[in-house]
């Protein structure tokens, strides 16, 4: 005798998380846009600390620089940067020559010089290590020297001399901060709301959802000036005041859905068992709610991001110094004529953010949804 | 009909009053006052100002004032721009932000539907994703990055359109705020044309339409637009209100006199007068265009009665 042993090929159930993760990582377009929201996330997050540049360090010699890959003092600027640090000095250039990365200048005056003068050269931007190589008996010729500071603006520099990259990052980490802690107040009000709605049923739900109604009805900007108005501008506040604005939507998906759950036949057979009100609440509502909810949260995250941007543009949400892409945008869009990558740098990392997130979002709906499989 | 048209009229005056009320109160529980700037006017002058307005009365007095003067159709007077009423303000913006706003809504339903009826006729060929593709990026790039995008290329770069300013309704400056305003109503118009028309080819009327030999151009533009076209309808209503009223971006960039901004500048100012007038005018723009809407419902649909 032979002994069958029957080995039943392992079926592994896929629970509704699996099943959802496996159909999102087969859709390209989300799971590309996933990966570049990590990187814009983590490139936003610990980028400012990796640029050499502050997001609000003022570079008075380098306004307006155009984004460059090579590094700054162009050679012809040096000669500029020159003159105007040795103006500074009340006297005048004899003789100047570069040698490598070392400036020479040779200066005259009429009036015995000063050695503190040198550090008008540190002062620039553009020079670094003075030190004072020669000095003629009387006193009227020095010959200093000062190493050439070399340094990058990859997306050039602002109005004021800020370093673009700096603060696009740091106005990323901004933007997407309030995006999602906005989104996450929305999405709370909106599900306690929407489910205590849709659970108590009748009169309450009635009465609870003509607020929303009410709301609804009122101009949106209205509700948000009012609010801005209220708080003032400080930022936490005002990123919760949007996301308080923003919660209707939800209240209206979350008790719809907590409606349709409570007739469905599972729903009925759970009560038919005996099972209370809380059980059902725990095994069978909440899971088929998060799936909207989740859907929900990623197309309100560019939502918030658009808001906020849409304030800060009309300069009621963040403030100088402090930046978000809004702001950026709103400055940019108001120098196309003469510097055109003020709006071109920020307005990049806003749309394509706001893309991917869109993309992330349609590739979770389908993911999610019951009916497509 | 004309009996549903005056019901819905009838029970738009308690929506409008809830709207005028709780705006009336948000606006005066905030801080400030008109006459609160920042280069301060002697108390003096200040009480005499808000004596002139009334604004010393005790609010629900001020309130019963406003709503009798309301009725009578008298915005008030505009307290930040005491040379003009707020309804001499409307009459002067709203005209040109109605032409902005029904320019962009007309060019929206019109490219739009032909978009959407391009992808639905090519439904996962190329002329399909292109359509997608278009509609995905007017529906996400916001206004305030399209407005300027378009200022630096067709205003700076190939210099065919002037960068703002009204010029007395030139047509060469309309171009640019109309084109941002229809941008993303486009998207969206073409994407529910899509869907809409992609069902409605799949109807037994189409299949019966073909199967009687009807020319393509028949079948689609006789018989599945006219199933196609009520997503359209019920998107006109909230979308003409939100167009006709202004937009403050759009006005902002392009430097365009009309009423998008003054609710924006008028709630900073505590303008109370000017933005409720903006809260009336947008509350009966909205309305009156859904009941349009509703109307226009049936006209397409006869299934649809009103009894």
């Amino acid at each position: 005798m032979t002994d069958i042993t029957a080995t039943a090929p392992a079926i592994v159930g896929r629970s509704l998380w699996g099943d959802a993760w496996a159909r999102l990582k087969a859709n390209r377009a989300a799971m590309f846009s996933l990966y570049y929201l990590i990187l814009i996330g983590v490139v936003s997050v610990f980028g400012p600390w990796f640029v050499p540049h502050q997001y609000t360090t003022i570079y008075a010699d380098y306004v307006r620089m155009p984004p460059s890959l090579s590094a700054y003092p162009k050679p012809d600027m040096i000669e500029t940067a020159l003159a105007e640090a040795i103006k500074r000095m009340r006297v005048d250039i004899k003789e100047w020559h570069q040698e490598g990365s070392q400036v020479f200048v040779t200066v005259k005056s009429t009036k015995p010089i000063d050695d503190r003068n040198i550090r008008y050269l540190d002062r620039s931007d553009a020079f670094d290590d003075t030190k004072i190589e020669s000095k003629s008996p009387d006193g009227l010729e020095v010959t200093m020297s000062a190493s050439v500071k070399q340094q990058y603006f990859l997306f050039g520099t602002d109005n004021t001399g800020r370093d673009l990259l700096s603060r696009t990052l740091m106005a990323g980490r901004i933007s997407l901060a309030i995006g999602l802690l906005a989104g996450i107040v929305a999405v709370v009000i909106g599900v306690i709301y929407g489910a205590a709605a849709g659970f108590s049923g009748g009169k309450v739900d009635e009465v609870m959802m003509r607020i929303v109604d009410v709301l609804y009805s009122l101009p949106f900007i209205f509700f948000v000036i009012m609010l801005v108005v209220f708080f003032g501008r400080n930022f936490v506040l005002m990123f919760l005041a949007v996301g308080a604005v923003l919660w209707l939507d939800m209240a209206r998906i979350v008790r719809g859905q907590a409606l349709s759950i409570r007739r469905q036949e599972y729903v009925q057979a759970a009560e038919a068992m005996g099972i209370g009100q809380r059980g059902i609440l725990v095994r069978h509502v909440i899971p088929n709610l998060l799936g909207p909810v989740v859907i929900y949260m990623t197309l309100l995250v560019p939502q918030v991001i658009i808001l906020e941007s849409f304030l800060s543009f009309l300069g009621l949400g963040i403030q100088e110094p402090m930046t978000s892409w809004g702001v950026l945008i709103s400055v940019g869009a108001k120098n196309i004529g003469t510097a055109n990558w003020l709006l071109l740098f920020p307005a990049f990392f806003l749309v394509s953010t706001l893309f991917a997130l869109n993309f992330v979002g349609d590739g979770l709906r389908d993911a999610l949804d019951p009916r497509d499989r | 009909m004309l009996r549903y048209v005056f019901r819905r009229l009838l029970t738009a005056i308690p929506t409008l009053f809830v709207i005028v009320t709780m705006a009336f109160f948000l606006m005066r529980v905030a801080p400030g006052g008109p006459f609160n700037q920042e280069r301060g006017l002697s108390p003096e002058i200040k009480a005499n100002l808000e004596a002139q307005f009334g604004l010393n009365d005790p609010l629900w007095l001020q309130y019963v004032h406003y709503l009798g003067n309301l009725l009578r159709g008298n915005f008030g007077p505009s307290y930040n721009m005491p040379d003009f009423t707020v309804t001499e303000l409307f009459a002067k913006g709203l005209p040109i932000s109605v032409q902005l706003g029904a320019s962009a809504l007309i060019l929206a339903l019109l490219l739009g539907s032909v978009l959407g009826t391009i992808a639905a006729l090519n439904q996962n060929k190329l002329g399909d994703y292109t359509v997608i593709a278009l509609a995905t990026a007017g529906s996400t790039i916001p206004t305030f990055v399209i407005a300027p995008v378009i200022q630096l290329l067709f205003g700076l770069t190939w210099r065919l359109l002037p960068i703002g300013g009204w010029g007395d309704g030139a047509f060469i400056n309309k171009v640019g705020p109309v084109l941002t305003l229809a941008l993303p109503q486009i998207a969206i118009v073409a994407r529910l044309m899509r869907g809409s028309m992609i069902e409605s080819l799949r109807s037994h009327h189409i299949r019966t339409a073909r199967a009687l030999g009807l020319s393509d151009w028949s079948v689609v533009v006789k018989h599945a637009l006219r199933g196609a076209i009520l997503p359209i309808v019920s998107f006109t209503g909230p979308a003409a209100a939100a167009l006709l009223t202004g937009s403050v971006i759009v006005e902002t960039i392009f430097s365009i006199p009309g009423v998008g901004r003054y609710f924006v500048d008028a709630a900073l100012n505590r303008d109370y007068t000017l933005v409720m007038g903006t809260v009336v005018v947008i509350a009966i723009f909205t309305i009156v265009f859904n009941l349009i809407v509703d109307v226009m419902y049936a006209v397409v649909d006869p299934r649809v009665r009103y009894d």
